[in-house]
């Protein structure tokens, strides 16, 4: 576990205050607030539309939330200028669940992008990308277009894109989302092992509890857009939270409210 | 209840629109005097607006020009002022049908790739992306796309003034046996500086539009794959109703 590299008088890399979001009527997140400290590892878990994603486009200045503040290394990010945004962007690094690789430039130009932006020599910035290709375990693949790779390498590709600059804070929506159990096992490791290798903080969002259990040193569960429940790895199996049972074990009875077709779970199966 | 209903859903929807545009052309005009302005990116642009549009661009001006004098000809004939068919085919292509055909064409081809692209990527993350890779997505995307719309426009339209006045040219000499000295005096003879500067601005405003258009359509849009075929549809649509609405205003502004 990363946590003892934590010391409890630092001030946390991460510190989400009291956000609140809505989208007219519906409230997504409300009143949420996480520490993330240097040099961990947090994964946000939570039911499909419970504002994960919102959660993390809200740290990232991809959306403005109405109330409460995000602060980076102390640095409220929410009152920052674009052009201000823009550059603390340079510390982070981002994995879309899609990948979100751009079409129209070869793999290494993807992996290289942040380097190239930053005016770095081409050919120094295609031997970085290469290197992080061979961190991810595809090495010679530079010149392939992304319409040429399967998800699993997208995947991996969009992981060595996350890194290539050498972020501070990297952040996950969905790392293992949509592959086979193997290649989620290998992303989980890749994780791992940047996490481990460079201590760099980790904010992830994930629905795959395996990943969350290998990845993190905390687990955060979102709950209708509230932060409902914060535990480690080692307390899911004994924590005897219902909705967070409930979650862990994957059932479709409990205190979560699920609906087929605006009915509950069992009513609609029953018929 | 319901027309008056439907109406201020229209207009609402309208100046929405609207908004959007001109938030975006506020920001572009924000960015456009500090670096990085992508050269290479606007090159790249520059020659997809530009050489890639030639072809329809071309067909449009000839067959325009070809059409203008044949009919030309059917109402002069009357009155035996054939000679005068120059200056109507010269004057109609340079003053409008050049710049606003152009641009109906570049709009129908280059505002919905403009928007189609976007879109993609706004709903693949493409463009989130770029914001957390530290790149400005208005800058890098919008920006030069833009700027080669408004640059190749008006160089467009000369060459379609060109090739429709040799439509009309190749018409009245080779179809219906004029002097070619006779056409090509009369050509430049009615024609002022002022006209062929005014098809210029005209193609450089269109331009404008199809490039904020086009783009905020795609950088805004929603809705996965479904969103980026409305998107491309809006795009293309409204630009080319901008063409012609704006087209009266110019005209009125600089003749009037």
């Amino acid at each position: 576990m990363s946590n003892d590299r934590v010391n409890q008088n630092q001030i946390p890399r991460i510190s989400i205050r009291n956000v609140s979001k809505r989208f007219e009527d519906k409230i997504v997140l409300e009143d949420v607030s996480l520490d993330i400290m240097p040099g961990t590892s947090t994964t946000v878990i939570g039911m499909s539309g419970t504002g994960k994603s919102v959660l993390i486009k809200c740290v990232l200045g991809l959306m403005k939330p109405d109330s409460g503040e995000i602060y980076v290394d102390g640095e409220n990010w929410l009152e920052l200028s674009e052009e201000e945004q823009l550059d603390r962007m340079k510390r982070v690094g981002m994995l879309f669940q899609g990948g979100a690789l751009f079409d129209s430039l070869s793999v290494w130009e993807n992996v290289a992008f942040a380097l190239l932006e930053r005016g770095e020599n081409r050919a120094a910035a295609r031997e970085r990308a290469s290197e992080v290709l061979e961190w991810v375990g595809l090495p010679h693949i530079e010149d392939l277009m992304p319409a040429e790779l399967s998800g699993g390498m997208s995947k991996r590709v969009g992981l060595a894109r996350t890194i290539c600059h050498k972020p501070d804070i990297v952040f996950l929506d969905e790392p293992t989302t949509g592959l086979d159990p193997i290649m989620s096992d290998v992303i989980n490791r890749l994780i791992v092992r940047l996490h481990k290798g460079s201590g760099t903080t980790i904010m992830a969002i994930t629905h795959d509890m395996k990943s969350a259990t290998m990845i993190s040193d905390n687990i955060a569960m979102l709950c209708q857009g509230r932060m409902h429940r914060q535990v480690t790895p080692d307390q899911l199996d004994s924590d005897q939270d219902p909705m967070l049972r409930q979650f862990v074990e994957g059932r479709a009875e409990g205190p979560l409210n699920c609906s087929i077709w605006g009915k509950e779970i069992e009513e609609a199966v029953n018929r | 209840m319901q027309l008056l209903q439907r109406i201020g859903s229209v207009a609402e929807l309208f100046l929405a629109q609207l908004g959007i545009y001109a938030a975006t052309l506020g920001q572009l005009s924000r960015r456009m005097f500090s670096a990085p302005r992508y050269p290479r990116l606007i090159l790249a642009q520059a020659e997809e607006v530009g050489v890639q549009s030639l072809p329809v661009v071309l067909l449009t001006a000839l067959f325009t020009g070809m059409v203008l004098a044949l009919q030309s000809y059917i109402v002069f004939h009357r009155f035996a002022a054939e000679s005068m068919i120059s200056v109507v085919v010269s004057l109609s292509m340079v003053r409008e049908l050049g710049p606003v055909l152009v641009g109906l064409m570049v709009a129908g081809r280059v505002g919905a790739s403009f928007a189609a692209e976007l879109g993609t990527m706004r709903v693949s993350e493409q463009i989130d992306a770029l914001w957390t890779l530290s790149t400005d997505p208005m800058r890098y995307l919008i920006m030069p796309r833009v700027i080669a719309a408004i640059a190749m426009m008006p160089l467009l339209v000369v060459i379609s003034d060109f090739i429709g006045i040799y439509g009309g040219y190749a018409i009245c000499v080779f179809m219906l046996d004029q002097n070619p000295a006779v056409y090509l005096e009369k050509t430049t003879q009615y024609m002022e500086l002022k006209d062929f500067y005014s098809g210029l601005i005209k193609a450089g405003f269109f331009g404008m539009l199809i490039g904020i258009i086009g783009c905020s359509e795609g950088f805004n849009c929603k809705g996965g794959a479904e969103g980026v075929g409305r998107a491309t549809t809006r795009a293309v649509v409204i630009s080319c109703m901008s063409i012609l609405v704006s087209d009266y205003f110019l005209t009125a502004w600089m003749f009037g």
